[in-house]
């Protein structure tokens, strides 16, 4: 019975050493690369649709569409809403941003697959708990959804895709992050570093 | 002038939605090989240790920017049918701040996330959760809060135009900024490091 366990745990062993030399993660491209690569992504966007890239805008049209199958009365006062909702001719998951989005999940599946990068984890420094992180997750994804919406855009509408064609509102919104960002970062630390 | 081909009409609205959908997979592929998947690698360009997000961004912008600029003076793109946000000045700042601030305290922005949730990182969805009850909450409240989300209308309006100055020389201007800017980040990351190197001895 010993000498079955000591096998098995060997066999084991090997085996998640041999699996941990074949997943070994490729490391990240060079960002200057891929910045080329992204920017050639936006501007093929601008070329062919004239628009930009977004992302807060598909969930913001999820939410209305929810909201709006719940209590079509509570949406139809609502201008925020309506607008997402768009009228009856329409249908509103049938949108640019939509599809767009889908298209990032499967793209950054894509890339992670090739690379060996898709891994279930939880990303956080080594100082904080999972728990806390998990917790910071939930309140940094609510601000950002709120704060996006009050922008009228996130940090790919507004900062990557309106700053490439010089908008300026665009380009206070960018400003405007980076300063929220260092501002809070120090009172962040313990979750990061 | 040809471009924005939509615009044009060379194609209907259900094609459209199929080039959304390669154009998402292509940005996904590059924010997943940028290293944008994982918050840790994007929250250290707040502490000055990792400024890919910074090098990616000014990067993908200029590309950007050059390529538009320069599809318009060969008279390809017509650049007043390319989507421009409308800008209203104060929520956006309002906007922007609370972003940042959320950024740091999340870890990752929208369009981030969703590539993490695609490689698997369980702080990603609890985060997109999260940016669903924000955005919830932002619908619920919107009606006493749209005389704010309204004000400071100054119309669509580029920097060119705001500042008086000509297209090119502010392209020139922001291809200036971004060299700076990078510069700035790789002599940063060096200090960086190097302190980092003295704390272990």
């Amino acid at each position: 019975m010993i000498s079955l366990t000591k096998i098995l745990t060997h066999a084991f062993e090997k085996d998640e050493s041999h699996v941990h030399i074949e997943m070994k993660e490729k490391p990240y491209s060079n960002p200057y690369l891929v910045g080329v690569g992204l920017g050639l992504v936006l501007l093929a966007a601008f070329v062919i649709m004239g628009r930009g890239l977004g992302a807060s805008g598909a969930l913001s049209t999820a939410v209305a569409v929810t909201v709006n199958k719940i209590a079509p009365e509570h949406t139809s006062q609502n201008n925020f809403y309506k607008e997402y909702i768009g009228d009856e001719n329409t249908n509103p998951l049938m949108d640019w941003l939509i599809f767009q989005t889908l298209g990032v999940l499967v793209g950054g599946f894509i890339s992670g697959i090739i690379s060996h990068r898709v891994k279930k984890g939880i990303e956080k420094g080594p100082r904080i708990s999972s728990k806390m992180r998990l917790i910071y997750a939930f309140v940094g994804g609510g601000l950002l959804g709120y704060g996006a919406k009050l922008a009228r855009g996130c940090m790919s509408g507004q900062a990557l895709s309106g700053g490439a064609v010089l908008n300026l509102g665009s380009w206070a919104f960018m400003m405007m992050v980076f300063a929220g960002g260092y501002a809070a970062a120090y009172f962040m630390r313990r979750q990061w570093i | 002038m040809n471009a924005p081909l939509f615009k044009f009409e060379y194609f209907n609205t259900d094609v459209s939605l199929i080039i959304a959908f390669a154009i998402g997979i292509a940005f996904g592929i590059a924010l997943e090989k940028g290293g944008f998947g994982r918050a840790t690698i994007l929250a250290s360009q707040f502490y000055f240790t990792n400024m890919r997000v910074l090098k990616v961004m000014f990067t993908a912008i200029v590309t950007a920017m050059l390529g538009l600029y320069f599809l318009s003076v060969v008279g390809f793109v017509d650049l007043s049918l390319i989507y421009l946000t409308q800008t209203n000045m104060l929520p956006m700042i309002v906007g922007g701040l609370i972003a940042g601030v959320g950024f740091v305290i999340g870890g990752y922005c929208p369009g981030t996330s969703m590539v993490a949730v695609a490689t698997g990182k369980i702080d990603a969805v609890v985060y997109v959760i999260g940016m669903v009850f924000g955005i919830f909450i932002f619908g619920e409240m919107f009606p006493s809060i749209e005389n704010f989300f309204n004000s400071g209308f100054m119309g669509s309006v580029t920097l060119p135009a705001y500042f008086n100055l000509s297209y090119g020389f502010v392209v020139f201007l922001v291809v200036l900024m971004a060299i700076g800017a990078f510069a700035a980040a790789e002599w940063g990351e060096k200090k960086m490091a190097a302190k980092a190197g003295k704390e272990k001895q």
